[in-house]
């Protein structure tokens, strides 16, 4: 890591937009009327360029949130910003998508009939406000600083999944968002590969600091990641506990062995377990 | 492919185990059209067929026959004008009614009474409102075509993953780079796989409608196709030539389905890397 990265690393000062204010937002799924609280008044502030980690159990409607964050979905009431500039509220229920918030997915969203090169060139091509030579000489530059110098040329189906995932949020970060919004996307990678993708996570965002909207089940990762994580309740979704990881950037793998880390867990775990004990309570009563 | 490439293609262990196999079955073949004349007995069924070696002297003689191959050249040109025709219809069709909700919820229900009926009960009925043979037997093939790959590209279409969706409006796509750079490519394989699957529909139906049409207005057994080829065998007694036009006919859609194999593998590269 280099000196620079290593200086301003600790601080958000530098980190001038990306700062979101969830605010009383409910959404209730109405399908067949039978009215169901996905997210019941929920408000969260998340700083410019944090790393704010959404713990919570299965099913909480930490996605929901999530997609209306994206504009893939509509809130009930209550409001988001963005930066100041209402992106959904009174009177605008969807937010519309837009390249200064991308989502990783879950199960990822690369383009299997684009190679990786051409799928990391895909947003500003879209764009189009800068020459295809400009977009390219960006995106194989990218490429190299993500390690992923050679495959190019690939399909996404020819490289490993940790490295699908890689190229995935190199090509989300090639449109300069403001927000990454990460729907669990290492769920399904095994935790060999899941500790290498967290460095390598933590050593993109250094270098790109953007404010990071992180959904997980896996409280390891979310303490090693995140400056803040925010635990939820059962469904419906509101946050419950907001823990501060007051251990210092940059952080590597060593952190996970330190004794702070371990204080940490267990405080997390205790309040974790609480509210999955309630929402297993929960889906055994509606069954 | 380079042709080193290619010839260890050709004489790959694959390729020779399909060439032993067809050996062993003409073995079997001449041993059980021969089995009267050679045992005093013979055997149910294939002691009335014709021997290969008798098929192929028969065959020689038509090789130089420019009325044999008229027959391919008339069934080929059928086969790819309906099939081509179904393409062009049934490929926009399919798309855009996995696009367009209203236009589905008025389409699909006539499309779905009008599938189970087979392109060959459309045979009388096309001769009527056609105003040619050739014309008549040209949309019973493509009836036996559209279907398919409507089905198949409706299917592919409905089946795109949400989020590549989602991830393109994202990134600033319009509605018409969704289209073009999400939905046509994501149902690629299903047109490739749908264009396959009509193109042995299509084969299978242009020859009966050549035999019950009688070979359309091109008249005779030279301008009549395959199907006609065997039929008018049939009527003028040489069993032969009736297998001859059955083994043709395997040949011309054996490689009407590996011209569109290797076409699709083209257009979908991404896919042999699985």
């Amino acid at each position: 890591m280099s000196a620079v990265i290593e200086e301003n690393v600790g601080s958000l000062a530098d980190v001038t937009s990306g700062a979101i204010n969830i605010k009383d937002v409910v959404k209730i799924y109405d399908p067949d009327g039978a009215a169901v609280m996905a997210v019941d008044h929920c408000s969260i502030d998340i700083p410019a360029g944090e790393i704010c980690m959404i713990v919570g159990p299965s099913g909480c409607g930490k996605t929901t949130l999530l997609n209306a964050i994206a504009g893939f979905h509509d809130i009930t009431s209550g409001s988001i910003h963005l930066d100041g500039e209402l992106l959904c509220g009174p009177g605008k229920p969807q937010a519309k998508p837009g390249s200064d918030r991308i989502v990783v997915f879950q199960n990822g969203a690369l383009f299997p009939w684009k190679t990786n090169l051409d799928n990391i060139a895909f947003g500003p091509m879209m764009v189009g406000n800068q020459s295809k030579a400009e977009i390219y000489d960006k995106a194989r530059s990218m490429m190299a600083d993500a390690g992923l110098s050679g495959t190019e040329n690939n399909f996404p189906g020819e490289v490993s999944s940790g490295l699908r995932r890689r190229v995935e949020i190199v090509r989300a970060l090639m449109n300069d968002p403001k927000v990454l919004l990460f729907d669990e996307p290492y769920r399904a990678l095994d935790s060999l590969t899941k500790s290498v993708m967290h460095e390598a996570l933590l050593e993109i965002y250094y270098r790109n600091k953007v404010t990071i909207f992180f959904i997980t089940h896996d409280l390891e990762e979310a303490i090693f990641l995140g400056h803040r994580l925010i635990i939820m309740s059962s469904r419906p979704c509101k946050p419950k506990k907001i823990m501060e990881v007051d251990i210092p950037h940059p952080r590597d793998y060593s952190v996970l062995t330190s004794p702070r880390f371990r204080e940490l867990m267990n405080e997390a775990k205790d309040v974790v377990h609480e509210e999955a004990q309630k929402a297993f309570d929960a889906g055994e009563k509606e069954g | 492919m380079s042709i080193s490439k290619f010839t260890d293609k050709l004489f790959s262990r694959a390729t020779l185990r399909g060439i032993f196999a067809i050996g062993i079955f003409m073995v079997f073949w001449e041993v059980g059209a021969r089995s009267e004349e050679w045992f005093g007995y013979r055997f149910p069924f294939i002691g009335l067929v014709p021997p290969p070696t008798d098929v192929f002297v028969s065959w020689s003689g038509l090789i130089a026959d420019p009325s044999y191959w008229q027959s391919w050249y008339m069934s080929f040109l059928r086969v790819f004008g309906g099939f081509l025709a179904a393409m062009v219809v049934g490929i926009p069709l399919g798309l855009f009614m996995a696009i367009n909700k209203s236009f589905y919820g008025m389409a699909f229900p006539s499309f779905e009474v009008l599938r189970p009926i087979p392109p060959l009960a459309w045979v009388p009925a096309s001769i009527i409102f056609w105003p040619t043979q050739e014309l008549s037997i040209a949309f019973v093939t493509f009836l036996g075509a559209f279907y398919t790959i409507v089905i198949n590209v409706l299917g592919g279409a409905k089946s795109i993953n949400k989020q590549f969706l989602q991830a393109a409006q994202s990134m600033g796509a319009s509605q018409w780079d969704m289209f073009r750079r999400i939905v046509l490519p994501a149902t690629l394989p299903s047109i490739v796989v749908g264009s396959a699957v009509g193109m042995g529909i299509t084969w299978e139906v242009v020859v009966a409608a050549e035999m019950i049409s009688g070979g359309g207005s091109s008249g005779g057994g030279a301008g009549g196709g395959l199907g006609f080829f065997i039929w008018s065998s049939y009527v003028g007694g040489s069993y032969e030539q009736i297998i001859v036009g059955m083994i043709s006919i395997g040949i011309a859609g054996y490689i009407s389905s590996e011209l569109l194999r290797q076409l699709g593998g083209l257009l979908t590269p991404w896919l042999k890397t699985r």
